[in-house]
């Protein structure tokens, strides 16, 4: 009996995991890229939820006949994820592009006032009660695990987690984009001398990672509800990942994420008030002994 | 081509510009001094406020504008010394603000210190977000530990009950309030007085230069001799002791001690005062503390979307105006000067 | 007693050999120059020495004491001080600031946070009269990121002079410079080096300036020590030429620059 508590557990592991790697790597990628910090990645991830929790709450609410296919209403979920990836591709070039020949500090503080802004927009523009998106979950039903049911939806998440990183790897290492990607981030200037168009790159590079967060909260939105402050917390969390897994780096937000979320999931189960402080431990102590992560480069 | 004026953190002062300085700070002192015989008691209660966040603003900047390490974490400090004194004042029945100031710094110089020494290991990245993770921590310690906090509710603390000066004021009996505030003015002014002293010999001192150093240039800070690491942890707790001490000024003043000054809003708050004011000049976490405290007291009352503001107003700072206040005065000044002569 | 012995000294990155079992020795009061062609290793064998790189395997022996695991303040402090071929100031701090911060090192007063710096009129003198030697007593006032290049290069190693080591590395000090400034500078540290007997090494490519001013000149080639001694021997080793020159023959070295 108590195997199906464990694989039920699991599978939540795996499905936090998911969502875990999908901001993490956003997050990891436009650092790998462009030396760049978001400090707004968590709140995008939280924009994300919101505004899918409201598109599929309000496709619901309007179908003509009362019910949408569950492909029509699964293809509303990344519509989340490209509004977010949308706006990254507006902030880019007209806020942070003046910054890079600055100091560090300079798009800390910026990105540390998109992430104020953003929050309050999301209370501006959805209210201050929690959304819930929770109609798809409830319309993909769920399947038999032992003697509980499971719902199928974060088996899907779980899935899109899985695709998300193998289409990342693939696109960064075999396709002509990806080459040019990876060209630019390690030289920039070289790669401009080349002829690459490195504000197109740096765009394109900054709108995928914020696609990815706002993918992380289109689907982890529904099992979990959008509310506010979620932001800053899937921010801490996103970098203790990246901690973990190392800056930078695509398997690295892999692992990371999974064994955040594996500590995440044991210490709710085991010390409920103090799982938090047991994850910071871990990146703390990550960080003391291996300050560039696992896979980091240094 | 030389450019010998604002691009210094520190225009030297020796001679002509330390007198200089002397009487503007003294002119200054007066002129606060005499502020709560002309304006009401609301008036003052809004200066003190401002007064105590300059002090926190003062010690974030120390290790913005002096070190290079930019923290988001400062709430973590401020709370610290606030729900110090909040525990001392509730379970152990103190009534001296002296004990309190003591009580609370000790606590502040235990957290400051311990995560100080996590936090300096990294590189400026890292430092950043371990600095709000932390805070963090203790806020979700603040709320889950209600029953010890107060959580949401937080904990009371009427500053009738407290006695300042070692029980020589007290605020009992009719007209306490005023008579508070009207006290508790001049003991934080003082405390305001004493504090930027200290912290311009401080960052004056050769321990501050070496800071300015690191900043500069890490690498070759550590091959002129100097321990980088050390030094930015003393620079870490000394911050944090400055930002307790605002903290536990705060307590009596707004009688509510609640898990919101350990949120990552307020640390945001710290951040935007400095980056207002101008975190390249001494005076600038003081000015920008100062004008941001009106700016809350006016806005709030107008906006629930305060936090959009301040974003909107930091991203244009970061972009237009990244000196700050006292920073571009300074260069408007110094350009005045230079056609002029 | 050597003041500096390595012994054995190895650092490989990957395959590529910087540092090859070198033995090097240094003698009190020489002024060496470490030549070499691009590559050969004498930044590395400079980084090594100064603890800027760990050494894989080989020792490291300063003043009779083994300091092959010593920190960089730790060998700061035993009297190792280096300046770099790529300037490395405090751009915000002024010339006189960052000199005045060496000095202040030296005695162990950054440890002082209770005295105002600008009071100390040991340090103030001390830190004048460095930059008087080096010709920079005009720029006092100027923030080192407002100085001209060759400015910056001799504030550069007037930092590393103002810690009185026991052994200075400087490495490139005229790189980057005008050919018109370069004697000059060089003037000026060699005055400055030579005239208080301080042991220098110095990593240069300008071999006029080498042959001008050394007491012994040190060859590297692939990461070892190819050849050394003074600049006469230096100059008719026809090996020598023909690594640092591609060609040998006794007007070799007349011929360059």
């Amino acid at each position: 009996m108590t195997t199906t508590i464990y694989l039920i557990q699991l599978l939540n592991a795996l499905f936090y995991a998911a969502v875990l790697f999908l901001i993490a790597a956003g997050l990891s990628l436009i650092y790998g890229v462009m030396r760049i910090v978001n400090l707004a990645h968590g709140t995008l991830y939280a924009l994300g939820a919101y505004v899918t929790a409201w598109v599929v709450g309000s496709a619901f609410g309007n179908a003509v006949n009362g019910t949408l296919g569950l492909a029509g209403v699964l293809l509303l979920v990344p519509v989340g994820a490209i509004v977010i990836a949308a706006v990254g591709a507006l902030i880019e070039p007209t806020l942070l592009r003046p910054l890079y020949a600055r100091p560090e500090e300079y798009h800390l503080l910026l990105t540390f006032g998109l992430l104020m802004i953003i929050e309050d927009v999301i209370k501006l523009l959805f209210g201050g009660t929690p959304l819930s998106a929770g109609t798809i979950m409830d319309s993909m039903g769920s399947i038999p695990i032992g003697f509980m049911l499971y719902p199928t939806y974060n088996l899907f998440v779980v899935a899109i987690g899985l695709v998300a990183a193998v289409g990342l790897w693939w696109f960064i290492y075999r396709t002509k984009f990806g080459v040019i990607l990876r060209a630019t981030s390690q030289d920039r200037r070289m790669a401009s001398a080349l002829g690459l168009d490195v504000g197109r790159v740096y765009v394109q590079a900054f709108a995928i990672g914020c696609f990815m967060a706002g993918l992380g909260g289109a689907v982890g939105g529904p099992a979990q509800a959008a509310v506010l402050g979620m932001g800053v917390d899937a921010l801490i969390l996103a970098f203790v990942v990246v901690v973990i897994g190392g800056l930078g780096s695509l398997e690295g937000a892999l692992v990371g994420a999974l064994i955040v979320s594996l500590v995440r999931t044991a210490g709710i189960q085991f010390f409920p008030e103090i799982e938090l402080a047991v994850l910071y431990l871990i990146a703390a102590a990550v960080l003391m002994v291996r300050p560039t992560g696992l896979f980091g480069r240094a | 081509m030389t450019d010998t004026t604002v691009t210094s953190a520190v225009p030297e002062a020796t001679g002509p510009a330390t007198t200089r300085l002397i009487v503007v700070a003294i002119v200054i002192l007066v002129a606060l001094a005499v502020l709560p015989h002309v304006v009401d008691t609301y008036q003052t209660q809004l200066l003190i406020y401002g007064l105590l966040f300059a002090v926190a603003a003062l010690g974030f900047n120390l290790l913005l504008g002096y070190t290079g390490l930019l923290s988001f974490g400062h709430s973590a400090y401020f709370g610290t010394g606030a729900y110090t004194v909040a525990f001392i004042v509730r379970d152990l029945g103190v009534q001296s603000m002296e004990l309190c100031i003591l009580g609370g710094l000790l606590g502040t110089l235990f957290v400051s210190a311990l995560f100080g020494f996590v936090c300096v290991r990294h590189t400026r990245i890292f430092f950043g977000i371990l600095t709000l993770a932390l805070s963090q921590v203790l806020w979700s310690l603040a709320f889950k530990f209600f029953w010890v906090t107060g959580g949401t509710d937080g904990i009371r603390v009427a500053s009738a009950r407290l006695t300042l000066l070692g029980g020589l004021i007290d605020f009992r009996g009719p007209g306490a309030f005023a008579r508070f505030i009207f006290a508790y003015y001049y003991y934080v002014l003082v405390l305001f007085a004493a504090a930027t002293a200290v912290m311009w010999i401080i960052v004056h001192s050769p321990f501050g230069k070496a800071l300015q150093a690191i900043r500069d240039n890490e690498t070759r800070a550590g091959f002129i001799g100097i321990p980088v690491r050390r030094y930015r942890w003393i620079a870490f707790v000394i911050s944090g002791l400055f930002a307790g001490l605002a903290g536990i000024l705060w307590v009596p003043l707004n009688g509510l001690t609640t898990p919101d000054i350990l949120y990552w809003p307020f640390s945001g708050e710290i951040v935007f005062m400095a980056v207002l004011g101008g975190f390249r000049n001494f005076t600038g976490p003081i000015v920008g503390a100062v004008v941001f405290n009106y700016l809350k007291a006016y806005a709030v009352a107008s906006s629930e979307y305060w936090q959009l503001v301040l974003g909107v107003v930091l991203v244009i700072l970061v972009l237009v105006l990244p000196s700050g206040i006292v920073g571009t005065i300074a260069r408007l000044t110094a350009r005045f000067r230079g056609k002029a002569s | 007693m050597s003041l500096l012995q390595t012994i054995d000294l190895k650092r490989y990155f990957g395959e590529t050999r910087a540092v090859d079992n070198v033995n090097l020795t240094i003698e009190e009061g020489e002024f060496v120059s470490l030549v070499g062609p691009n590559g050969a290793g004498k930044t590395s064998l400079c980084n090594v020495v100064s603890a800027y790189l760990r050494p894989d395997s080989g020792k490291i022996i300063f003043q009779g004491e083994d300091v092959t695991n010593a920190s960089v303040t730790e060998r700061v402090k035993a009297g190792i001080a280096r300046s770099f071929q790529l300037v490395n100031l405090f751009d915000d701090l002024t010339a006189f600031d960052n000199v005045a911060l060496a000095i202040f090192s030296r005695q162990g007063k950054t440890r002082n946070l209770a005295a105002l710096a600008h009071l100390d009129g040991e340090v103030n003198n001390e830190a004048d009269t460095v930059l008087g030697q080096f010709g920079l007593a005009a720029k006092r006032n100027v923030t080192a990121r407002g100085l001209a290049q060759g400015e910056r290069k001799l504030l550069d190693v007037a930092l590393a002079y103002a810690l009185r080591p026991r052994l200075l590395f400087l490495d490139e000090p005229t790189s980057g410079v005008s050919t018109r400034d370069k004697g000059q500078i060089m003037d000026t540290i060699a005055s400055v080096v030579r005239g208080e007997g301080i042991t220098a090494v110095i990593i240069e490519h300008d071999m006029d300036v080498v042959f001008k001013y050394s007491d012994r000149i040190v060859v590297m080639h692939q990461g070892a020590i190819l050849a050394q001694g003074p600049p006469d021997a230096i100059r008719t080793n026809e090996q020598v030429a023909m690594i640092l020159l591609g060609s040998a023959g006794p007007d070799a070295f007349s011929r360059e620059h």
